[in-house]
């Protein structure tokens, strides 16, 4: 079935989709209509869950996590302050191996307030222990919402799926909608290896001292690194069923080409129109997008990027004193690379606060790139902020 | 004679071990043992961190013999929902969801999730043992720490100069269905008013004093005298409040006066005649306006 519908709501249908039990969420701006839609789902029993409607995003998270380790499937949504807020939580999500899912649409951090997209919120939680997933339409959401479960159950780990303020979230698009009955054969209902469970009485997450706390920290990374993998299977799995694969990365006319953009969420969409521009000019330019930023897909990375000459990375992001957070994370992978196949990296700041980003804006990354590398030397730091006003 | 009547009227079951790590002469784990005795093993912990985080022992070991979730400091109420929407998932409205709380995660950092909790009317019971002062950090005020108490945050010379918060009249404005105040050194009454929340839907909101012996300045063999006199004296009146209207004492609160259960406590020993005088007068005032509450409501 196809519907035309927002980002948030593809976000629903698919939690909807995927038959999750308790749900825990907090109003904020953009991320509300996501659980306006999943109350009515459960208001009207086309979805039988749970619906907690927490006073804060901390406690929405603390229970979604107390749901998690009863054994049921969970999920919660949230966008910028509110996911700084649970913060706390989502290290004990991922180091309680809980696989709770969560939704949060990308939306820049106060002050200045500003309700529109950047990235800063979902990177900020890097080193929680929460695999991140970034789409680019709306499709991608829903498919990437099901998928989350399985990958999240499958690792025990739980999983943050990323998608643009207002670009996806308030925007309507054509969405193919599985059947039930097929994404039932596609993700069972939860079963927990362990639980709480009156009949075998455990305690979950109890002090660990110096000489048990690292194992645990050891199998969380095993989890982590594996996860790739098994979200390879599961997007084999539903490529199968529903005809649609994105990758953990994925090249798009890389071959041959001297520079090549790295993306994430719905700038990839507005970079790809520029490659194809530029490639019909006979300019050899590709593009590189990046959908899983956690586990980081380092290998993946490297074979796409190595003997490029150039690397553009688009980062709608900032560590403040260092750079854009996609670029550094590249300039880390690519470092193993013999230095002959090592590409140069520009890393461009672009579209914070939901500044727009235009083809010009891309296409201006790519010029100061192909300059820098006629130069042979990296651009200015004033060139990599692209789009500031003078 | 009351002794038999406790053997009679409290479950002999055991669902806490011994080798718990809880300090000689702690509140704690007599509360949790007699709390577990009345609810059965078909019983479900949410555990913020508080002494019994420590309490209950390390990974991979328990002293409970039921479930045990330890989560962060603010979260008790929070978690227990989550816990128990899963379970009515699961299909399985028999087990008990608690929250087992400290001070601290009740009366400060954990009161906004608590009240969240208490508004939505979460099928809970939530348990705050409270100690009167962070003790598993070493003693630092809490919002429950009494008037006068040193702590060392507030020390001798400055000592704590706020009244304990009023957590049972917090909760009775949640028009919850049912919230108690209890003591470790009233046995039978704590068991009664644990069963009697067991069989009451909604949120429930058990308050227990709970001494402790290094915080309060004790001696370990002193917890249950100074838990007996703190109700005897009125300091800490055990009672009931049935959907936050019908407020009721459930002991006899002979109304003895302070100075002994104060002179006794090493927190307290910087405090002269005139100090404790005070503390006496807040004591008695207190009780007429509880007094007031059992007559009229609230």
């Amino acid at each position: 079935m196809k519907k035309v519908i927002v980002g948030n709501h593809a976000v629903s249908w698919g939690v909807q989709l995927a038959r999750a039990e308790v749900i825990s969420a907090y109003p904020i701006t953009p991320q509300t209509q996501i659980v306006e839609e999943l109350s009515e789902m459960c208001a009207d029993g086309r979805l039988p869950a749970r619906f907690i409607k927490v006073e804060s995003e901390h406690s929405a998270m603390a229970a979604c996590i107390g749901a998690s380790v009863a054994g049921v499937r969970t999920f919660t949504a949230t966008s910028s302050q509110g996911l700084l807020l649970m913060h706390e939580m989502l290290h004990y999500a991922a180091g309680g191996r809980l696989p709770v899912v969560m939704a949060d649409i990308n939306r820049a951090v106060a002050p200045g307030w500003n309700i529109w997209t950047d990235q800063n919120d979902s990177l900020s939680q890097r080193d929680t222990g929460w695999i991140q997933l970034y789409c680019e339409n709306n499709q991608e959401v829903l498919d990437t919402t099901v998928q989350s479960f399985k990958l999240a159950e499958a690792v025990d780990l739980p999983v943050m799926l990323v998608l643009d303020a207002f670009y996806l979230s308030h925007t309507s698009e054509p969405v193919d909608i599985p059947d039930q009955a097929d994404v039932d054969t596609f993700l069972p209902k939860r079963e927990a290896r362990l639980k709480l469970d009156v009949n075998d009485p455990r305690a979950f997450g109890a002090l660990s001292p110096p000489d048990m706390y690292m194992e645990l920290r050891l199998r969380q990374q095993e989890a982590m690194e594996q996860a790739l993998e098994v979200f390879d299977a599961v997007e084999a799995e539903w490529g199968e069923r529903f005809g649609r694969r994105y990758g953990a990365i994925e090249p798009y006319r890389t071959e041959d080409a001297e520079i090549v953009l790295v993306t994430s969420g719905t700038v990839t969409s507005t970079a790809r129109y520029v490659v194809d521009e530029r490639r019909a000019r006979g300019e050899k330019v590709g593009l590189v997008k990046i959908k899983m930023f956690r586990p980081f897909p380092t290998a993946r990375l490297r074979r796409a990027l190595a003997g490029i000459p150039r690397v553009a990375v688009l980062d709608r992001n900032l560590s403040p004193g260092r750079s854009g957070i996609f670029a550094e994370e590249l300039r880390a992978a690519l470092y193993d690379l013999e230095p002959a196949r090592r590409p140069g990296l520009d890393g461009y700041v672009i579209g914070l606060g939901g500044r727009d980003v235009t083809p010009d804006t891309i296409g201006e990354c790519l010029d100061r790139s192909r300059a820098a590398l006629a130069a042979g030397r990296a651009p200015e730091r004033e060139d990599l902020w692209v789009g500031v006003k003078p | 004679m009351s002794q038999i009547l406790i053997k009679d009227r409290i479950p002999r079951e055991e669902l806490l071990d011994s080798g718990h790590l809880a300090c000689p002469g702690c509140g704690a784990p007599i509360a949790m043992r007699l709390v577990l005795k009345a609810l059965g093993e078909k019983t479900m912990v949410a555990l913020p961190a508080c002494c019994w985080s420590i309490i209950a022992g390390p990974w991979p070991q328990s002293s409970l013999r039921v479930p045990l979730f330890h989560s962060a400091f603010e979260t008790g109420a929070a978690v227990a929902s989550g816990i128990k929407a899963a379970l009515e998932m699961r299909g399985d409205l028999e087990t008990t969801v608690i929250a087992w709380a400290g001070d601290g995660g009740t009366f400060d950092i954990g009161l906004q999730a608590l009240s969240g909790a208490a508004e939505r009317n979460e099928d809970i019971i939530y348990f705050c043992y409270d100690n009167e002062a962070y003790m598993n950090t070493g003693v630092q005020r809490s919002s429950a720490t009494p008037w006068g108490a040193w702590t060392t945050t507030t020390p001798a010379e400055h000592p704590e100069m706020r009244p304990k918060k009023d957590m049972l009249a917090i909760m009775a404005a949640h028009r919850i269905p049912y919230a108690a105040s209890a003591s470790v050194a009233y046995p039978d009454d704590l068991v009664e008013k644990v069963k009697k929340a067991k069989g009451i839907k909604g949120t429930r909101f058990i308050h227990i004093l709970s001494p402790c012996p290094p915080g309060w300045k004790i001696a370990d063999e002193e917890s249950i005298a100074l838990a007996r006199l703190a109700v005897r004296n009125r300091v800490f009146p055990l009672m009931e409040v049935e959907n936050g209207e019908r407020w009721r004492f459930s002991v006899d609160h002979p109304g003895e006066p302070v100075e002994p259960y104060i002179r006794r406590q090493g927190r307290f020993r910087h405090l002269g005649d005139a100090e404790i005088a005070e503390i006496q007068r807040a004591v008695d005032e207190r009780w007429k306006s509880l007094e007031r509450r059992v007559q009229h409501g609230t």
